[in-house]
């Protein structure tokens, strides 16, 4: 089975909203080595003028995470999982992530290209909070490799 | 509210100065945390067997993991996570954590360009281990107006 190009431009339904948590975001600093006060300590945090406790840049993929997961579920998709290397990574930010953010993500594939017998999916994770408004957009490459 | 004012300024910055530098100690209690916190369970990160029945020598950090610390330097720089407004990379190589030696890896940070009038500072990351670069196009965009 190979990657459908059909899945190229679509979209799918918004997945349930994730509210961030101040100890998650705790454990995800904590995680990837970021010691900003800023990450851990919301005193710290609203003297540099946020709300709450600041995620780090690369938190949006727990967010992006349940999206990803409807791309490789989609019946038609072909997309075998077990073949799939992560390519590239980018998130690119309205304003940053604070606890109590509640966010919702909507992917959309962008692109289907092949190269080499592999396939290239690039799927876009648009995040918006609870009013709507734009807070990140997490762009994966994954990289199918195929039959060998 | 009004954010703290920056404590660096792009225009105190050239191209190629470098930024910071640090070096991060990776043992396999650090994929660990790194996939609880993320829920990212994949057992190529903590189970040798599964990732050698994938061709992999064995068990290798998430490339997110690596993602994430490798901005770490550049955040500390900039004095306020959010100011880093754009984040990218390209996984090029592995970076195998050994049960007992763990792995170590290096990160060096430079302006790679700036934008004067939006005040932005495009931070180029070099990521290190054993001797080979594990990223490609590692580039965070840094908001210093």
């Amino acid at each position: 089975m190979s990657v459908n190009p059909e899945l190229q431009g679509r979209v799918f339904p918004p997945v349930a909203p994730y509210l961030v948590g101040r100890e998650k975001v705790r454990e995800f600093s904590r995680a990837v080595f970021a010691t900003s006060p800023i990450n851990h300590d919301p005193e710290a945090a609203r003297a540099a003028g946020h709300t709450d406790v600041v995620a780090p840049p690369t938190f949006a993929v727990v967010v992006q995470e349940a999206t990803l997961a409807q791309l490789l579920a989609e019946p038609d998709g072909g997309i075998d999982f077990t073949r799939v290397v992560h390519g590239d990574q980018r998130f690119s930010y309205t304003r940053p992530i604070v606890a109590g953010d509640e966010l919702t993500a909507t992917l959309a594939v962008t692109s289907i290209k092949s190269l080499g017998g592999h396939s290239m999916v690039t799927a876009e994770s648009t995040i918006v909070d609870a009013s709507g408004a734009h807070v990140v957009t997490a762009v994966s490459t994954l990289v199918v490799r195929g039959d060998e | 509210m009004i954010p703290a004012a920056p404590i660096r300024s792009v225009t105190d910055l050239t191209v190629g100065d470098v930024v910071a530098e640090a070096s991060f100690a990776l043992t396999r209690d650090s994929l660990v945390h790194y996939a609880g916190a993320s829920g990212d369970f994949n057992p190529i990160h903590y189970r040798d067997d599964i990732a050698q029945s994938v061709g992999l020598s064995g068990v290798l950090a998430h490339g997110m993991l690596t993602m994430g610390l490798a901005v770490q330097p550049v955040v500390d720089w900039a004095g306020d996570p959010a100011r880093v407004i754009d984040y990218q990379v390209r996984f090029t190589r592995p970076v195998f954590v050994d049960a007992t030696d763990g792995a170590t890896v290096t990160v060096v940070a430079k302006v790679g360009a700036l934008d004067l009038e939006a005040g932005v500072a495009r931070i180029d990351l070099t990521v290190t281990f054993n001797g080979s670069t594990v990223l490609g196009k590692a580039q965070a965009r840094v908001n210093l107006a």
